[in-house]
């Protein structure tokens, strides 16, 4: 009797660990009501996008066509390869290959700064041909927007910089990924919001 | 009272009512002075009222703040304060000062007390809220800095929470955001530009982080709650306080000559502020409603949810209604505003310290909680004084939207003074609720002195 009272209950201990690996939330949820705050913000200059172009559609679909759509795909192969290597680094941290964390880590932050150079080319081009905020709404919303992602890309690199400089240390390992699942969360985001922002404001017609 | 040094706190407490007192007799004169324009004039002309009202308000704020960080900084670093002595000093620094300001006010022409106090040396009087006499304005700068290390040098040599952390990046920002009011560009543009910065991210930006430490602090000590939990809610409300706030500055600059491209950019982020003050709601109850223990001081409880959903009421719905650009563009600068500023001052700042002393002075007195008929009073000021609130901010509102109507929608709009005319039935209303907030403060103060059973030593 006392036999099966334990086995039984061995079997739903490790049921009930099955389930939380399935169901376990990646980073801290502290990070998530964070992200969800970031991603409710750029959903409401989303929206005002939307509703600014819906008055002013000529004018949207004129100037939209001044933008580089090919700097911007770059971009997007750019982000969408960033968040791939810090993928593999929350996978070599599960596997225990520290060496292969930082790496990955280096190789995510590089794209991002690639990032970066890509966008001031384009930035340098335009504030070259003397367009600014006040010139026209499509303007406004292109610069005020791209902007704010920029800012978003460096501060997702400066918290790739910590976990790099963690990860150095040897601090993550299957043992614990929390704080390297919470940065990676916020980069995947940074690249999210691109995903969308790209078709966005330089495709969708 | 755990600790010697946050006696210090009691006389800012008690400072802090007794200009609470100053202002609201000030306010139902300026009141008054909506109906019956020659009222005390010219004594007491509506300008130098008015001066005097916001004035005693930011004034007693301060005090408060200063008083709950002397009480809570001890408390949270598990040890004494720095110089306790200096906290004394500083006090009777800051409220000579400040009464000799008032007295300034109400005793001479504010031209001839910018002339005797040297704002041709450097001028800085003039604008809403920063009226005050250069002087005053570098004796603010002087008190909060020695202020400043006083408390900063506690943490430093105690222990370092995450609540005395947000509490010290509030009181530094506070500081900081004040040197703005020395820059008096002669473009009135820029000047407006610049006098937000003190203004806006004061009350929508440092003051947050200093309310929801507070309340953080308070709720801890009542609910017995982890600190842990609490500490995760505090980080998430600064956060977007600051993602909110900071950039919804641009509300404020629709109109006034700056860029269009503020007018997307304030709508935009300012319509989030009201998101933290929805999330400090939320955490108030739901730490009340976790609660590990009965506190035997409850009006210092409801004093916190009250903070909680007022704030929530008065800086986030109500600052909501009239924050995008297209409804400002009829809105700006009527009694929608004064609707505003009144609960929203209220329920943020105004609770938020009298949370404070509801829960630090009876300690300080050296009880855990006060006796039942003294808690029973503060509860009925509580109500009386909140209702009252509700009630002005609700006149107030109404006779912003005829005063919108009349004056500005309207195919025929009628002159300012002539709209005036119109709303003053909802003048009359906003001041007999004026008058039960009077009497809920009268019932606040006469709770000190209530007595009865007094629960066991702190």
């Amino acid at each position: 009797m006392a036999g099966m009272t334990t086995s039984s209950s061995t079997q739903a201990a490790s049921q009930a660990i099955t389930q939380a690996a399935t169901h376990r939330l990646p980073g801290d949820l502290a990070i998530w009501f964070f992200i969800l705050a970031e991603l409710l913000a750029f959903a409401v200059f989303f929206a005002a996008y939307a509703f600014a172009r819906a008055s002013h559609v000529e004018e949207f679909n004129l100037y939209q066509q001044t933008l580089d759509r090919n700097l911007g795909a770059l971009n997007t192969l750019l982000l969408i390869t960033g968040s791939w290597f810090v993928v593999l680094a929350v996978q070599a941290a599960h596997r225990d290959n520290r060496p292969a964390i930082a790496r990955h880590l280096l190789l995510g932050w590089l794209c991002g700064a690639g990032f970066l150079v890509v966008k001031v080319f384009e930035y340098a081009a335009k504030f070259g041909a003397g367009i600014s905020m006040s010139t026209n709404t499509f303007y406004m919303f292109y610069i005020s927007l791209t902007f704010f992602h920029f800012m978003h890309v460096i501060l997702g690199m400066v918290i790739l910089t910590v976990l790099w400089v963690q990860a150095r240390k040897g601090v993550y390992g299957s043992h614990d990924a929390h704080g390297l699942e919470s940065g990676a969360a916020y980069w995947h985001m940074v690249d999210l919001l691109w995903i969308i922002l790209f078709p966005l404001v330089y495709v969708m017609r | 009272m755990q600790y010697k040094s946050q006696a210090v706190a009691k006389p800012y407490f008690i400072a802090a009512i007794g200009l609470f007192v100053g202002q609201i007799l000030f306010g139902l004169i300026l009141g008054l002075q909506y109906v019956l324009g020659d009222f005390l004039f010219p004594a007491i002309p509506f300008n130098v009222a008015r001066m005097v009202h916001t004035n005693l308000l930011i004034v007693w704020l301060l005090f408060g703040f200063m008083g709950g960080a002397y009480y809570m900084i001890p408390e949270e670093s598990e040890t004494e304060l720095f110089s306790p002595k200096l906290a004394l000093a500083l006090f009777w620094i800051f409220l000579v000062a400040g009464a000799l300001t008032i007295v300034g006010y109400l005793a001479v022409p504010y031209a001839t007390l910018a002339e005797l106090t040297g704002n041709n040396l450097l001028e800085t009087m003039g604008r809403e809220f920063l009226e005050q006499p250069l002087p005053t304005k570098l004796g603010i700068v002087v008190v909060a800095l020695a202020f400043l290390f006083n408390i900063t040098m506690t943490v430093l040599k105690g222990k370092k929470t995450s609540i005395s952390i947000v509490l010290l990046l509030g009181l530094w920002g506070l500081a900081v955001f004040f040197l703005f009011s020395f820059y008096n560009p002669v473009n009135v543009v820029l000047d407006k530009f610049f006098w937000w910065w003190t203004v806006h991210l004061w009350v929508e930006g440092v003051w947050e982080l200093i309310l929801g430490s507070f309340l953080a602090f308070v709720l801890i000590k009542t609910t017995g709650v982890d600190r842990e939990v609490i500490e995760k809610w505090l980080y998430v409300i600064v956060t977007l306080t600051l993602i909110t706030g900071i950039i919804g500055t641009g509300h404020h600059y629709f109109w006034i000559g700056t860029p269009e491209y503020w007018q997307w950019w304030g709508s935009i982020f300012s319509a989030l502020e009201p998101i933290p003050f929805f999330a400090m709601t939320v955490f108030a109850f739901n730490m009340v409603n976790r609660r590990r223990r009965e506190h035997p001081n409850k009006a210092a409880v409801l004093w916190a949810l009250g903070t909680g959903v007022m704030a929530f009421l008065g800086a986030g719905v109500w600052g909501f209604l009239h924050t995008l650009a297209p409804v400002n563009y009829y809105t700006h600068g009527t009694q929608i505003t004064a609707a505003h500023g009144h609960m929203a001052f209220y329920g943020a700042y105004a609770m938020v310290n009298l949370m404070m002393i509801s829960y630090a002075m009876p300690i300080l007195r050296g009880r855990a909680a006060n006796g039942n008929k003294s808690q029973v009073l503060e509860m009925w000021s509580f109500w009386l004084m909140t209702v009252a609130m509700v009630f002005i901010t609700l006149f107030l509102t109404a006779a912003g939207i005829l005063q919108v109507w009349l004056q500005r929608v309207s195919d025929t709009p009628l002159p300012f003074m002539v709209a005036q005319e119109k709303i003053q039935l909802f003048y009359w209303m906003r001041e007999w609720a004026g008058v039960a907030f009077l009497i809920g403060l009268i019932l606040y103060i006469a709770s000190f002195f209530a007595g009865g059973d007094e629960k066991e030593a702190a």
